[in-house]
């Protein structure tokens, strides 16, 4: 029987159907498993990195495994990312901040506290700020709730969103492309009303108004139906990607798939 | 000949307080450890720290050397959260200039080539601008956009470690990624270049190899063989990340939480009782290279 992590999994691999010949780019278990299940299914022409340096074209397993075992097919370091992938546009990436807000803008740098003396210090904004102003960006949140779906804006801005308010007048935004958001309860995009996070899809057993009590802005109502349950090729392939089931760590007490919130 | 040949604490008599130093490699990767050891033992104050942060940055912070730091991120990838950086800006220690990992390379570029400033689009429609202080400017072409002004980042000084280097300083850098050593030596004034392997005359060792010289030897000011010498952080393909010493570190943060306290395991008096502490030089080479 398929997990609520492998439903993820499937539901993040949708982000990259259709993106063309771009780095497809998953930080984090389910979003890596996601990009390497789409690349192995419905879409091939998908780029992808080992994790370091190297391009190649049968995607890494995740966890331990011989240095070697990638076979390189291609090469793209740090030192040429900038050049070739981001400020290109051609890359999407799929990122979990600690918190995002009803605009898209999201926070991985601080929280709470000012920017000389944050309350908790994070990462830093990493490649956020030079992301989203240039090629499209999905979302994975393992633990949807109101502290990650926050109420007003995101304590520090590190990703562009679409707020009109932040918008220096005259820059160019139309790079600006916020895709999916995927949860352990729902799946989300950016098509309401000037771009409003709306709901697309129900994981098996929520409903939205259990989606709606967990998030801190209001959402809209645009539920299509259930989010599919994996397939047993999806999970063949998925078992193989994550030979040490990672993913059954993600989200919390590793749920199945079907009637999660019963 | 020329010989640039220096001992790593040469190199840091060259340094002075108040000084703004580049730290070469990338989070806990091919960092130049052994000279930013240096660094901690000696009186050096009130530094500016440029880096794609790690451990450097952690130490650094924790010794109170740090009065400014410039950076995008400070990790140390399987604990993403560097803990003695993190303690030194929730006591609000340091004035910080956070900027995207793209910009940081943009203001080193810009200052390789002595340009006050390279525009881009990234920082808009985020905190960056307003917190960096960070200006616009507007094209003069028919778009009229509206760009940030990332200003250049000058170094007075670059740290780095790297592969190989000859007495001249004709460096070799390899391994999966060489982040951006290359725009670190280019935007400093001087460049301090510690080595796993010193030779005399790269010509006459790996002629066969000269693609590696990143960078020319007119961007090096002094080399010193320091094998091991990026250790914690790694140095493929010589070695990896050495993670129980990283745990160990990150531990300390927590549990006495005081450096003065643990430097010396950090430190040690000299770069050879660290080593010695260590396991010496045979243990940092049998630390096997990261999986990602």
């Amino acid at each position: 029987m398929a997990t609520l992590a492998e439903l993820c999994i499937v539901a993040c691999s949708e982000a990259f159907r259709g993106n063309g010949e771009i780095i497809a780019t998953g930080v984090g278990p389910v979003p890596r498993l996601a990009a390497s299940l789409a690349k192995l299914t419905h879409s091939p022409e998908l780029m992808m990195t080992d994790g370091e340096a190297y391009l190649v074209e049968d995607p890494v397993p995740l966890g331990p495994r011989d240095y070697d075992d990638r076979k390189a097919a291609g090469y793209l370091p740090f030192s040429r990312f900038f050049d070739s992938a981001v400020w290109t546009g051609r890359r999407h990436a799929m990122v979990t901040p600690t918190q995002i807000d009803r605009f898209g803008q999201i926070n991985l740098s601080q929280l709470g506290g000012t920017h000389k003396q944050p309350k908790t210090q994070m990462l830093g904004v990493r490649g956020f700020p030079g992301n989203t102003i240039y090629h499209p960006n999905s979302f994975f949140f393992p633990a949807h709730g109101p502290r990650v779906f926050v109420e007003g804006e995101v304590d520090m801005v590190s990703g562009v969103g679409y707020n009109p308010a932040k918008r220096i007048a005259g820059g160019n935004y139309t790079g600006v492309d916020l895709r999916l958001i995927v949860t352990n309860l729902c799946v989300m995009d950016f098509g309401g009303m000037d771009n409003a996070v709306r709901v697309v899809s129900l994981h098996p057993g929520v409903t939205f108004a259990d989606v709606q009590s967990a998030t801190g802005f209001t959402l809209a109502d645009a539920v299509q139906g259930e989010t599919p349950l994996p397939t047993a090729e999806q999970l063949e392939i998925i078992s193989r990607l994550d030979p040490h089931n990672i993913r059954a760590g993600v989200i919390k007490d590793n749920p199945p798939a079907h009637g999660s919130m019963a | 000949m020329l010989d640039k040949r220096m001992s790593a604490a040469d190199m840091v008599a060259q340094l002075s307080d108040g000084m703004t130093i580049g730290i070469g490699g990338w989070g806990p990767r091919r960092k130049p450890m052994a000279l930013v050891r240096e660094i901690l033992r000696s009186g050096l104050k009130d530094l500016t720290i440029v880096a794609y942060g790690g451990a450097d940055v952690g130490m650094l912070c924790a010794a109170g050397k740090v009065k400014k730091l410039v950076f995008a991120f400070v990790s140390l990838d399987a604990i993403p959260l560097e803990p003695w950086f993190r303690k030194a800006r929730e006591a609000g220690q340091i004035e910080v200039l956070e900027l995207d990992e793209g910009m940081f390379q943009w203001g080193l570029k810009a200052a390789a080539f002595g340009l006050p400033f390279l525009p881009t689009r990234v920082g808009l429609g985020t905190d960056l601008a307003e917190l960096g202080g960070l200006k616009t400017v507007q094209s003069p072409y028919a778009d009229g956009e509206t760009l940030i002004a990332m200003p250049a980042l000058n170094l007075d000084a670059a740290i780095l470690h790297v592969n190989r280097s000859d007495w001249r300083g004709n460096v070799h850098l390899f391994g999966a990624d060489v982040y951006y050593d290359e725009w670190f030596a280019k935007a400093a004034s001087k460049t301090f270049v510690s080595c796993e392997e010193l030779v005399d005359r790269m010509e006459d060792h790996y002629p066969e190899q000269a693609q590696a010289n990143v960078f020319e030897r007119c961007f090096v000011t002094g080399v010193v063989e320091i094998a091991g010498g990026a250790h914690p952080s790694s140095m493929p393909p010589h070695y990896g990340p050495d993670m129980r010493a990283f745990k160990t570190y990150a531990d300390a943060a927590r549990e006495p939480g005081n450096w003065p306290e643990v430097s010396d395991r950090f430190v040690g008096a000299s770069e050879a009782e660290y080593l010695a502490g260590i396991g010496g030089k045979e243990a940092v080479m049998q630390t096997p290279l990261a999986i990602y």
